[in-house]
């Protein structure tokens, strides 16, 4: 047999077939090849067109810890809904390893990466007043927010000076960990979102289940039918151009008539004071360019301290998130427009707090690609909601007990320690040592179920004492008694809803050696 | 203590112990071939891009139906002469029904396919997302050959505003299925013409 | 050169074939083992839900019972990378440092440390899906994850290749975790099910005839889940198959 014969390759195709779309309508290239730049699949991949209804995310009871669990098992019973889901994210996924197998020096720039935002983060204040006074001197307007309630104070301060009622935004997961539309409403500023995918969101009043792809567990059906509701589309009508340009055409008129324009910050650089935006739409462009006010909401972990870093970071960005070598459009905003005022807000929200968690800190260097979510298995599986939190999948894990211990002790339970995701990290965060390191400390600080505790104190007096152990296993050796108290640890059988239980051998290894090898021994 | 101060008293307090030094970036050989401009073109092009060459003639021959078809033509280059001056624009919102938008870029970037902008070639920032279709002029002596080379460049450190546009505005919100003209423009054609001096 | 060998709770208790093979064969190979006694568990079920208090005194008796030994070897990676990483509910004497450092998996064991270039009692005539358990693939190293970009290696497929007749089948996903996930299994049981029937409809779909894998546990996992699949797939551990094993 040749060595060859015993490389793996990895076998082409999906392992849900049922979502091989028999057509393909991407857009194709000036030479006729099938594009898959941006977000696009690399293959058509299509839930059946059969209705089946979007499951939605984790129910929230105030700061009671979210079900995870629960959740995903809605999701998991729509299985159209699931298996679309898996196959587009596992594709990106996919996309992302072709992607950063072209670039010899990948490794290299992911920890380049990492140290750059590790050294930034250890000089934050220094930067962060480095960035402030870039920024002044740019003539832009700076301020400073301890918290998201403090965001957005400050934003509809700027806006009521303005006498602006009408605000358009790109992208942001900042905004979404402050509450900001929310809170915009209640104050009767109308706020549009102009990503389409965060559009899709917005019109059906959830949150996003994704940080790239705020819309990827829903499939076209289910657009149709929040577009029919809210933009008045033909219900019937679910072709996917068809919904876009639907979305362009409605959305356009806000973006030209709006008093104010947001947007979030991939990286803002401390030399220049620039904040940096990278979109496929050109959406942040449109917010930032169009209306007579300019807002950028930056979370100071996104600090970078000099232009050149961005060479290093652009690289490694739209690659990790998406497999493209670059978004559409990467946008610097440095100064304002002649006549207009631009403003910058600085935000905290626990980010200085997290500075000191030795074990948790540098979950600051996060980029938001996206890619621990696309490779990981369980939120393949459970979907980006069932996290009941603004932060999903594993960097999720790590990033939402800081905010809310109780509410989201759950969180870093929902994972199998596989290390994928530490592995596609472009900034190389530890995520699977810190979801291991998070259950500690939920542990120790009493977050987790009296039941589950005590199940594993049970466990560890046991396995600590031998002749109890081998008592518990019992006298006949028989090991199917084990498999409820040790092997599975749980006193309901939730092995066996879904799965065989294993036979129980004729007599367990102990005993086998007992009678084999200890002949004449006395025990 | 104003949120500035308590922030940044927050931060002092809570520095994470360990020396982090900021690494030295080195240039990394681009992973390309020696022919920037073929380069710049295959790679635009999967980006969904597309890519003309001047003919004698007639420097937009491969736009000129688009160019002949369009209502408004807003042209921030000498080679071509819109019917929207761009340098009267007040409003940004004034050239949302321009057609067809011609500017030139500051360079390209063979690694990507990427051309850049600053205020400086837009004139208006708007009319390279509100026009429905955009020209780009690029000299080919002006490409670069990767993201690293372009971040030496000093347009990021001056500009009001600088802008890599890699291709036209595309999603793939909906199913993965890839959509030109999301929000901006519906195309983005380059096309090959070094600067007149 | 003296080994203490390590069967994990759930192999002595459901795969003793897997403890056997793996007895065997280092004895095969010239090792002297020992199996402590009075072995029960390296503390992994405890620490992997955050319980490290829990999990101390099952610590100390792993490493009491396995102190004085040039290696300890155990069929299981999981197993490995907790003694390696993670046994640290105790203080760390010397003691304890030289268990957690001298603790090996096996198919790592046979591959740096005793350098094993022939298995000339080794044959199975199957068509082979390999299994790379996170732990040891991600852990303990055992291949190139194909996330990283680095050049291929892989201790198992290496080992395997000394195996006469192996046809291996080519997985769509052939790194993904299979959901079993230690404690995982049970608490979340709806999604370490669904992954566990995606890995093995990959497997069936690939044509395998026999799953083989470093881990008991994932292989309990997929097992159970193929056969409430209906689907006929055999699981077998590496160590039975590299022990001469033919079916």
């Amino acid at each position: 047999m040749s060595v060859e014969d015993l490389n793996p390759r990895e076998r082409e195709g999906v392992i849900h077939p049922e979502v091989r779309a028999p057509n393909d309508e991407s857009e194709r290239s000036q030479d006729g090849v099938r594009l898959q730049h941006a977000e696009a699949a690399s293959k058509p991949i299509r839930a059946p067109q059969i209705r089946e209804p979007q499951p939605r995310g984790a129910k929230i009871r105030g700061d009671r810890p979210i079900n995870q669990a629960e959740a995903a098992e809605r999701f998991l019973a729509a299985p159209l809904h699931q298996a679309a889901h898996d196959e587009r994210l596992w594709d990106l996924r996919k996309k992302r390893d072709a992607s950063a197998h072209g670039i010899p020096e990948w490794e290299e720039l992911r920890e380049l990466a990492s140290q750059i935002k590790t050294h930034t983060l250890s000089h934050l204040d220094h930067y962060l007043e480095q960035f402030e006074a870039a920024a002044k001197a740019n003539g832009v307007h700076v301020h400073w927010a301890k918290d998201g309630a403090d965001h957005n104070r400050i934003v509809l301060e700027i806006l009521k000076s303005h006498g602006a009622k009408t605000l358009v935004k790109s992208k942001s997961m900042l905004t979404e960990e402050c509450g900001f539309r929310h809170h915009m409403d209640a104050n009767g500023i109308e706020v549009i979102e102009t990503d389409l995918g965060e559009r899709i969101q917005q019109l059906d009043n959830e949150e996003p289940s994704h940080v790239v792809a705020p819309a990827v567990h829903k499939t076209r059906m289910d657009v149709a039918e929040v577009f029919a509701k809210t933009l008045g589309t033909d219900p019937d009508n679910d072709d996917a151009h068809y919904l876009a340009e639907s979305q362009r055409e409605t959305t356009r008129p806000y973006i030209l008539k709006a008093d104010a324009g947001m947007t979030g910050c991939n990286f803002a650089i401390a030399e220049t004071g620039s904040v940096v935006t990278c979109t496929n739409e050109g959406n942040a462009d449109l917010s930032g360019n169009v209306p007579p006010l300019q807002i950028h909401s930056i979370g100071i972990e996104k600090i970078i301290p000099k232009v050149e870093h961005l060479g290093v970071f652009i690289r490694l960005l739209s690659r990790s998130a998406l497999g493209s070598p670059i978004t559409q459009y990467t946008s610097h905003f440095r100064a304002p427009r002649r006549g207009i005022e631009m403003h910058m807000v600085l935000v905290d929200n626990g980010r200085s707090e997290r500075l000191g968690m030795e074990e948790f800190w540098t979950s600051l260097k996060c980029i938001r690609c996206g890619a621990c979510m696309n490779t990981c298995p369980v939120y393949r599986r459970s979907g980006g909601l069932s996290y009941g939190a603004t932060y999903s999948g594993p960097i999720g894990l790590i990033i939402d007990p800081t905010f809310n211990k109780r509410k989201y002790s759950t969180l870093p339970f929902s994972s199998t320690m596989n290390g994928s995701c530490t592995n596609v990290c472009p900034v190389k965060i530890n995520i699977h040592e810190q979801i291991f390191a998070w259950r500690k400390v939920l542990v120790e600080e009493h977050q987790i179920p009296a039941l589950k505790q005590g199940m594993m104190k049970a466990a560890g007096a046991v396995l600590s004492r031998p002749a109890a152990y081998r008592a518990a296993i019992g006298a006949a050796d028989s090991a199917l008694k084990v498999l409820p108290r040790f092997a599975v640890y749980n006193p309901l059988n939730t092995w066996g809803k879904k799965r065989e239980m294993p036979e129980a051998p004729r007599q367990s290894f102990h005993a086998w050696y007992k009678q084999n090898r200890m002949k004449g021994t006395p025990q | 203590m104003s949120a500035r101060d308590a922030i940044l008293a927050e931060i002092r307090r809570n520095r994470p112990a360990g020396d982090f030094p900021l690494p030295e970036v080195p240039l990394f050989a681009p992973l390309i071939g020696d022919d920037l401009v073929v380069e710049f073109g295959e790679r635009l092009k999967r980006m969904g891009g597309r890519v003309a060459h001047p003919e004698a003639s007639d420097i937009f021959a491969a736009v000129r139906e688009r160019l002949d078809g369009a209502k408004v033509v807003a042209s921030a280059v000498p080679e071509l002469t819109g019917n929207r001056d761009l340098r009267a624009v007040r409003y940004p919102q004034e050239v949302e029904d321009v057609d067809v938008a011609v500017v030139r870029a500051v360079f390209g970037i063979a690694e990507t396919g990427s051309v850049l902008f600053t205020q400086d070639q837009l004139i208006v920032n708007a009319v390279a997302y509100l026009a429905q279709h955009l020209v780009v002029l690029l000299d080919p002596a002006d490409i670069l050959p990767n993201v690293q080379a372009a971040y030496r460049r000093p347009e990021f450190g001056r500009s009001a505003y600088a802008v890599l546009h890699t291709g036209p505005s595309a999603t793939a919100d909906i199913e993965g299925v890839l959509i030109h003209g999301a929000q901006g423009v519906r195309s983005l054609t380059v096309v090959m013409q070094p600067k007149t001096a | 050169m003296r080994v203490g060998l390590f069967v994990p709770c759930y192999v002595d208790a459901f795969e003793p074939e897997v403890g056997i093979a793996t007895l065997e064969l280092l004895e095969r190979l010239g090792c002297t083992v020992e199996y402590p006694f009075d072995q029960t568990c390296c503390g992994q079920p405890m620490t992997n839900t955050g319980c490290h208090a829990e999990a101390a005194a099952t610590e100390a008796l792993f490493v009491k019972n396995f102190s004085g030994f040039d290696y300890v070897v155990a069929p299981s990676g999981s197993c490995v990378h907790q003694v390696r990483e993670h046994l640290t509910a105790i203080p760390q004497t010397d003691e304890v440092r030289h268990v957690r450092s001298s603790t090996y998996e096996l198919v790592e064991f046979l591959h740096d440390v005793l350098k094993v270039e022939a298995l000339p009692w080794a044959s199975f005539p199957h068509k082979v899906a390999y299994h790379t358990n996170c732990n040891a693939l991600r852990g303990i190293h055992h291949a190139r994850p194909s996330e990283l970009v680095k050049p291929y290696y892989s201790k198992p497929l290496d080992l395997l290749r000394l195996v006469d007749g192996v046809e291996l089948v080519d997985l769509a996903r052939p790194d993904e975790c299979c959901g079993f996930g230690g404690t995982f299994s049970v608490f979340e049981p709806a999604v370490s099910a669904k992954m566990g029937y995606d890995k093995v409809a990959d497997q069936n779909r690939a044509g395998a005839e026999y799953v083989v894998s470093a881990d008991s546990s994932c292989l309990m996992h997929q097992k159970g889940c193929a056969e409430r699949l209906g689907l006929p797939l055999k699981y077998i551990h590496i160590s039975q198959v590299l022990n001469g094993a033919t079916a």
